[in-house]
């Protein structure tokens, strides 16, 4: 698959690349990851996968500054770059070139889509090129151009995760982190956002770690994927294929 | 000069005209109220209505205003313009100061802080000796008013300025990208964070310029009731106002409070005159209660629920929405 990415973007293409060594985390005395480690390659789709309360969106939030580790490391090589992301605020993350699409959207309700939209590209660098990336995220969401001045709050739950995932793009990012993108979206939607994020990444030429319970959506992006249980990789698939057999999504997933 | 400078000259004109035309000081001192708690509600929202920090302690930095203006004019003798500045610098550090410590609170925690923090500015005041402490102190009026008939009519121009300032800051703020910062603080902050909003840093711009204006606020006041004690400039309600007159009004737009401000206290100064004055927080009460169960938005709120109902019915009636 990544042989076959069309490289769009004007810049230099960076060669960005996460790599989590043994992270523990938690909120409070709670543990949630014991020892967590995971590597997202430049141009990969990595899926996490695992029911509600593993530890899936508590590893996306440590990598976004939210949750802070207590021990292990996360590591962000940027063009040979090594940047210890430990320690440092979400807007510094930010301006390192990664975005998150949350879980539930958590859109602005009050502000209009184009507010919630120059709100993703609150950083310095992203402001540079806020045309350019407005007119991509327009062109890439034409729904979003007809309502460019309503209320976010009072559109369907679609809308809402498609403004997400542009607000997110707005910051003009080279990973993007995606939580659990099928939340409260019916199927047939599902279908339509899994399909976007794959025709997003390959005109951006994004590297994409997404967390996900909807193992067959997930299954058809993703280059490969980790499967957490209670806080810690239970199995690593190297492709889909792995994924597909493993005794655990048999269990969790497919009811066999 | 856009329409909003337009306007604020002209109600500049109209307060100049009105200290011409006009000798019976009680209007001067009933203008005075409404314009303090006008500058008040102002600030208060920067911080409770944009930010969405609601605090109960903001008004804690109109007294330390007043007696930071107390204190300097003992020692110094300073003219009044320079006590303003005083005062607003003062209560800009302290609202920064603040702000840092308890910022990281939220809802109604930060809620509580404020209070307790108001409590410890009333005590460190009252044991304040240089300030008058518990007893208070007394202010001899200026007796150079310029060219105004009296000093209570410059003092009236003075709070003009002021207010012009802090609701010229305010609508500068709202549409600024500070300001969009803010009200996605105030949305979402978690949200903000991941949008790369620096979170702590528009938070402590917000306070800041919070307490710049309550300290304003609170300079003049020696001045103009002559005898300070910690029992004036804390009352309770002083500091009721500057939460009520937002919410009243509607706290998401830099108009919401020029409106609640000028609608509450006219209504309070009529209801002194010719009802009692004991009445009035009892007033503030009634119209609060009714507001916040009937009206959360406001007056702005409500103006705008209606006009979009209007729009809605003007339109044609579609076959429904598809969610």
């Amino acid at each position: 698959m990544t042989s076959s990415i069309i490289r769009m973007s004007k810049g230099p293409i960076l060669e960005n690349r996460i790599v989590i060594d043994d992270i523990v985390a938690g909120y409070g005395p709670v543990q949630v990851l014991r020892g967590v480690s995971v590597h997202v390659e430049p141009g990969e789709t990595v899926v996490l996968l695992g029911s509600n309360g593993n530890g899936k969106s508590t590893l996306i939030n440590a990598i976004m500054g939210i949750v802070r580790p207590t021990a292990g490391s996360i590591i962000l090589e940027r063009d040979g770059q090594r940047i210890d992301l430990i320690g440092k605020a979400p807007e510094e993350i930010v301006g390192l070139g990664i975005a998150m699409v949350p879980e539930g959207r958590r859109l602005f309700p009050a502000l209009t889509v184009e507010e919630n939209l120059m709100l993703g590209a609150y950083r310095k660098d992203a402001r540079a090129k806020i045309t350019e990336n407005l007119e991509f995220c327009l062109e890439a969401f034409p729904a979003l151009r007809e309502r460019y001045k309503q209320i976010a709050g009072n559109m369907s739950g679609g809308e809402q995760q498609m403004i997400a995932f542009a607000r997110a793009l707005m910051s003009a990012p080279s990973i993007l982190l995606i939580d659990e993108p099928s939340v409260g979206l019916a199927p047939i939607l599902v279908n339509r956002m899994i399909a976007k994020i794959a025709e997003l990444k390959t005109h951006r030429n994004l590297t994409i770690l997404m967390a996900e319970q909807n193992f067959n959506q997930a299954i058809k992006i993703a280059d490969r994927g980790y499967i957490i249980v209670h806080g810690e990789i239970a199995f690593e698939g190297r492709n889909t294929e792995e994924l597909k057999n493993n005794e655990l999504i048999k269990q969790y997933y497919l009811g066999v | 000069m856009g329409r909003f400078w337009l306007g604020a000259t002209g109600v500049f004109m109209a307060g100049l005209l009105f200290t011409g035309a006009v000798d019976n000081e009680f209007y001067f001192f009933s203008g005075y109220v409404i314009l303090q708690g006008l500058i008040m509600a102002t600030a208060w929202n920067i911080l409770g209505g944009f930010t969405g920090y609601v605090n109960f302690g903001s008004a804690g930095f109109f007294a330390v205003g007043a007696y930071i203006s107390v204190a300097l004019h003992q020692a110094l003798a300073l003219p009044l313009p320079f006590l303003i500045l005083a005062s607003g610098m003062v209560c800009g550090l302290m609202g920064l100061a603040t702000g840092y410590l308890t910022l990281r609170l939220k809802g109604i925690y930060f809620a509580i802080s404020t209070l307790a923090m108001a409590i410890v500015l009333e005590t460190v005041i009252t044991n304040w000796e240089y300030v008058g402490g518990a007893s208070g102190a007394y202010i001899l009026t200026p007796k150079d008013s310029l060219f105004f008939a009296s000093y209570v009519e410059l003092l009236f121009m003075v709070m003009l300025i002021i207010a012009i300032a802090a609701v010229a800051f305010a609508r500068y703020l709202s549409t600024s990208r500070t300001g969009k910062g803010l009200t996605a603080i105030r949305d979402d902050e978690l949200a903000a964070e991941c949008m790369g909003v620096p979170t702590l840093r528009l938070k402590l711009v917000s306070a800041t310029a919070m307490g710049v204006f309550m300290g304003m606020a609170g300079a003049p006041f020696p001045f103009f009731i002559t005898f300070v004690d910690p029992l004036s400039a804390f009352s309770l309600f002083i500091a009721v106002n500057a939460i009520a007159m937002p919410l009243i009004g509607g706290t998401k737009v830099w108009y919401g409070p020029v409106i609640g401000a000028l609608i509450l206290g006219l209504t309070q100064e009529i209801t002194t005159v010719t009802i009692s004055s004991e009445l009035n927080l009892l007033i503030v009460g009634v119209v609060l209660i009714g507001f916040i169960t009937l009206a959360p938005g406001g007056i702005v709120g409500l103006v705008q629920d209606f006009s979009r109902k209007r729009l809605r019915s003007k339109a044609a009636p579609s076959a429904g929405g598809d969610r």
